[in-house]
């Protein structure tokens, strides 16, 4: 029912080579130290991460810098990214002068980039103001909420993620059920799926919890002394969620934009059910790269784009939060 | 507690790793279009033979495509269509037909056979065939339905679903301003792909999709849909209300057909699948799940006055010639592609 | 005031998140196939769930990856927290940093580099690389839950068992592995969890002939869900319920004792 693994003989070799090596090693060990070094534990994990998590990104790098046909060293990859139309303004060029005009800068990388970025900067902003009242009245101890209220946030996490975002489409759709509910109301329909609100809402429903999580915890380690004590020194109510709550809960809204944002940028699949198509977010691009147009070098050339943008955003935040103590969803 | 854990553990590795039980008859992979085969014809081939059958399935023809390239062997069957088999017999990617197994070869329509994909009849075996057109609601459609231009036209305003599928969305529009639909001409492409912007801006298009249109449609969704014939078929008999046709201009004809890719690991068993495919009682049960358009003539005579008076799946001889087949773009399909995603992330 | 203020807000967020879920939920009830009309309750989808055969291999297999990921992974993890804990600090930075290397990589790159791996090796895709790229994405979240534990632990009481005498294995078993099974035992349900719901990185490393219930949604979702994925996804939701029920029932008495 599933295949067999068909290696080629180099790479039986190499996991032949390495596996003797590390037994050699611990060989090795047990007899200096009379055991095996507890450091050497990690070596599998290493020898794991090595193959499947750093040897692909190398690969990635591969096929964005080189030729897809010759396999000789280019930027085509990226120029590609910058302008869209590079190849194919080749081709028009290569047909004849009467074609020229037809010669343009592509701005659709970039501005599918530019809109996923935004996008994902809205729902991220949404689920901040969404999220943040509701982790403060989670961990509010007058309410005795808290820990029910994580666990109802966490349930609906566990179904099908494509289950519920279809699930939203029942409900948003000209005939779905709202429209239906609104007309029975007589009060006429609304459009309320195929644009970008309807992505936006399906990306929100999808990452809120995720915003909620951290805030959550940061405000409940924080010590109900300290509110206290200004209250008792005069701080009125907004006064001290601005100058005590809100600081000491930074850390947890920093963890929460950082769990957000990020795979928000690469969201795909919901502008495909809930947009309509009628927009692209950056993953749609990067499947539809490697999937349907099967040009692997831009795919490479945009992953690797992304990744930068991500290691560089969680460069600014780190420095934002430096202690990283907003910790995960726990 | 421990223990009964560990023996649980223990007991869902061994089950994890044991193979499913392999029947003795061998089996046959096939890798074909979601909901595009009677599942009673695979059971009647299983008893009938005891070859198991191994179903896989793909949405678009450039997803099949990537598929078949990376791994032809992993396929005994595949089902693309027209101009795709003209691109994987040209990558060498198919493996050549022994006629001998497929006697009823014979109860297909000769003018299906020998297409320009596959001219000396070595690869291919019609499966089944269909026209693209216009799927529309006649309570919301009040003209008669005979020209894409009512796909462009602003009284349907947020009410015309296209189809996310880039040679047909494309095609129509090639052919609605009198172009071929295999136009290597980038000029005449340019002109398409303006035509289609300029209908997404005016925010004509509801939605770009491709299954999900025909129970779209069946719920009243739209007024207009670009849709395949079978599609429209199994859309009209879930809603009276829905009619299809094919536009005065011309449209689309295929062919989806089987093949057998390179390195196939159970060709005979391919061969025997191929040729109950092509059964006339066989070719019946998909025809009555699937209700396309069928290549078999044994068939049509089983079917009878209900399949040639059907419009929808059995156009006249006139609507198949304002057809066009497909053909493979080979390097121009670059530009087909780059206009496609200037046309779906435009704003 | 207030307070009845609050417990409404968060009722509507609540709201917000159960809708769909309930959605799901009743149209697994329908009779009728329609994800819009109600046509009266039946347990038919329920029933025919059994009989879809697509459906229970794609169940199985999810199962059996999610199964066999976790254990790998909290093997593989929980040896790799003791190693790396027992570093100089370089080497265990950069540890840390190769193993948040892929928690904050996006999904899709996670998925595509790992599907041009197995392109570029001609190692056929198919089960056995699905659960290879399970395996890769869960270790690391397994370290960091027994991470934690390992660090509270008092250091020195390894090193006493060693001094009286324990050998290293001893002392691993009797005195290191006790301390952090609870870290453990988080660490193999978390990777289950996110192996169960995984799909963006299934759907790049496996082919169309082994699919998981996420990748057989996603090709489903285009021609229309059926409510059997609906009635099944209540079902798994039930049972990860009772799961969770089960483990914080085992908490409150490991708490008690």
């Amino acid at each position: 029912m599933y295949q067999t693994l068909t290696l080629p003989a180099w790479a039986v070799w190499a996991i032949a080579v390495a596996a003797a090596a590390f037994i050699a090693l611990c060989l090795v060990s047990i007899k200096r130290n009379g055991g095996v070094k507890r450091s050497y534990f990690a070596m599998p994990y290493t020898l794991w991460m090595i193959l499947f998590t750093l040897v692909p990104c190398v690969l990635i790098a591969y096929y964005a810098f080189t030729n897809g046909g010759t396999g000789a060293f280019t930027l085509d990859n990226f120029i590609n990214f910058w302008d869209s139309n590079h190849t194919v303004n080749q081709m028009y060029a290569e047909m004849g002068p009467e074609y020229e005009v037809l010669i343009t800068r592509g701005t659709v990388n970039i501005d599918i980039l530019i809109y996923s970025l935004w996008m994902a900067l809205l729902c991220t902003l949404i689920c901040l103001f969404l999220g943040y009242p509701a982790a403060l009245f989670m961990a509010d101890r007058e309410m005795r909420l808290g820990a029910t209220l994580v666990v109802l946030f966490i349930i609906p996490m566990w179904m099908n993620f494509l289950l519920r975002t279809i699930a939203w489409m029942s409900l948003l759709e000209d005939q779905g059920l709202i429209n239906s509910f609104l007309r029975a109301l007589g009060i006429g329909g609304v459009k309320l799926m195929y644009n970008d609100g309807a992505v936006l809402l399906g990306m929100v429903y999808n990452f809120l919890p995720f915003m909620v999580f951290p805030i959550y915890t940061s405000l409940n380690k924080m010590d109900v002394k300290l509110l206290e004590a200004a209250q008792d020194l005069g701080a009125n109510g907004p006064r001290t969620f601005v100058r005590v709550t809100l600081p000491l809960s930074l850390p947890g809204i920093i963890s929460g934009i950082t769990m957000v944002f990020m795979p928000s940028v690469t969201t795909f699949f919901i502008p495909r059910i809930l947009g309509g198509g009628h927009t692209m977010m950056f993953g749609d691009l990067i499947e539809s790269m490697f999937l349907t147009a099967n040009d692997w070098g831009v795919g490479s050339a945009l992953s690797l784009v992304m990744m930068l943008l991500i290691l560089l955003s969680l460069g600014v935040l780190r420095k934002a939060d430096p202690e990283g103590e907003g910790g995960g969803i726990a | 507690m421990k223990k009964s854990l560990c023996l649980l553990l223990c007991c869902a590795l061994l089950v994890a790793l044991l193979p499913a039980a392999s029947a003795e008859g061998g089996m046959v992979t096939v890798y074909n279009w979601e909901e595009y085969i009677s599942h009673d014809a695979i059971k009647l081939f299983e008893q009938e033979t005891g070859i198991t059958v191994n179903m896989t399935y793909f949405t678009t023809n450039e997803d099949m495509m990537v598929q078949v390239r990376n791994s032809p062997s992993s396929f005994d069957v595949v089902i693309p269509s027209d101009y795709c088999v003209e691109r994987l017999a040209a990558e060498g990617l198919l493996e050549e037909i022994n006629f001998d197994n497929v006697p009823n070869y014979a109860n297909i329509d000769d003018q299906f056979k020998g297409q320009y994909y596959d001219p000396d009849e070595k690869y291919t075996v019609p499966y089944m065939w269909g026209t693209v057109g216009i799927c529309y609601n006649k309570t919301m459609v009040d003209e008669p339905v005979d020209s894409w231009s009512l796909l462009f036209d602003d009284k349907y305003a947020d009410n015309v679903f296209m189809l996310d599928s880039i040679r047909d969305s494309m095609g129509i529009a090639l052919k609605y301003l009198g172009y071929s639909m295999n136009t290597r001409d980038p000029l005449e492409m340019n002109a398409a792909k303006e035509l289609l912007l300029d209908q997404k801006n005016r925010g004509i298009v509801k939605a770009y999709q491709v299954d999900e249109t025909k129970d779209k449609m069946v719920a009243g969704e739209a007024a207009l849909a670009l849709m395949w014939n079978g599609d429209a078929m199994y859309a009209i008999s879930l809603n009276d209300d829905l009619d299809f046709s094919v536009p005065q201009e011309g449209s689309n004809i295929w062919i989806d057909t089987m093949v057998i890719p390179k390195g196939a690991k159970n060709k005979e068993n391919a061969e025997a699948f191929i040729n109950f495919m092509c059964r006339p009682d066989v070719a019946e049960m998909n025809f009555n799940e699937i209700w396309y358009s069928t290549p078999n003539t044994a068939t049509i005579e089983l079917l009878g006055e209900e399949y040639t008076s059907n419009h929808v799946i059995n156009p006249d001889q006139e609507t198949r010639d304002r057809c066009e087949y497909f053909h493979d773009m080979e390097d121009v399909i670059k530009i087909y592609n780059a206009m496609w995603t200037e046309i779906k992330s435009a704003k | 005031m207030m307070k009845w203020l609050k417990k409404s807000y968060l009722a509507l967020v609540l709201l917000f998140l159960y809708l769909p879920i309930t959605v799901l939920v009743v149209q697994s009830f329908n009779a009728g196939k329609s994800r819009a009309k109600w046509e009266g309750f039946s347990l038919r989808w329920y029933a025919e769930l059994f009989h879809d055969e697509a459906i229970m291999k794609a169940l199985y297999i999810t199962v059996a990856i999610a199964v066999l990921a976790a254990i790998i992974a909290t093997v593989l993890g929980t040896l790799a927290a003791i190693g790396i804990h027992a570093m100089r600090k370089r080497p265990q930075a950069l540890m840390m940093t190769i193993t948040n290397l892929p928690m904050t990589m996006p999904d899709i790159v996670t998925g595509i580099s790992l599907m041009i791996l197995f392109t570029f090796t001609r190692i056929e895709r198919g089960f056995m690389t699905m659960l290879f790229a399970h395996i890769t994405f869960n270790t690391p979240y397994v370290i960091l839950s027994v991470m934690p534990k390992l660090k509270q632990m008092n250091k020195h009481t390894y090193e006493a068992a060693l001094d009286l005498g324990a050998t290293p294995g001893y002392a691993l078993r009797h005195v290191l592995l006790p301390e952090v099974r609870e870290g453990v035992v988080t660490g193999a349900l978390l990777a289950f969890t996110l192996s169960l719901d995984d799909f963006v990185i299934s759907y790049f490393t496996t082919s169309p002939m082994v699919q998981n219930l996420s990748t057989l949604i996603y090709s489903k979702a285009r021609i229309g869900i059926e409510p059997t994925l609906n009635a099944l996804s209540a079902l798994m939701f039930l049972a990860l319920l009772v799961l969770l029920l089960i483990v914080n029932r085992r908490a409150s008495n490991a708490q008690k004792a």
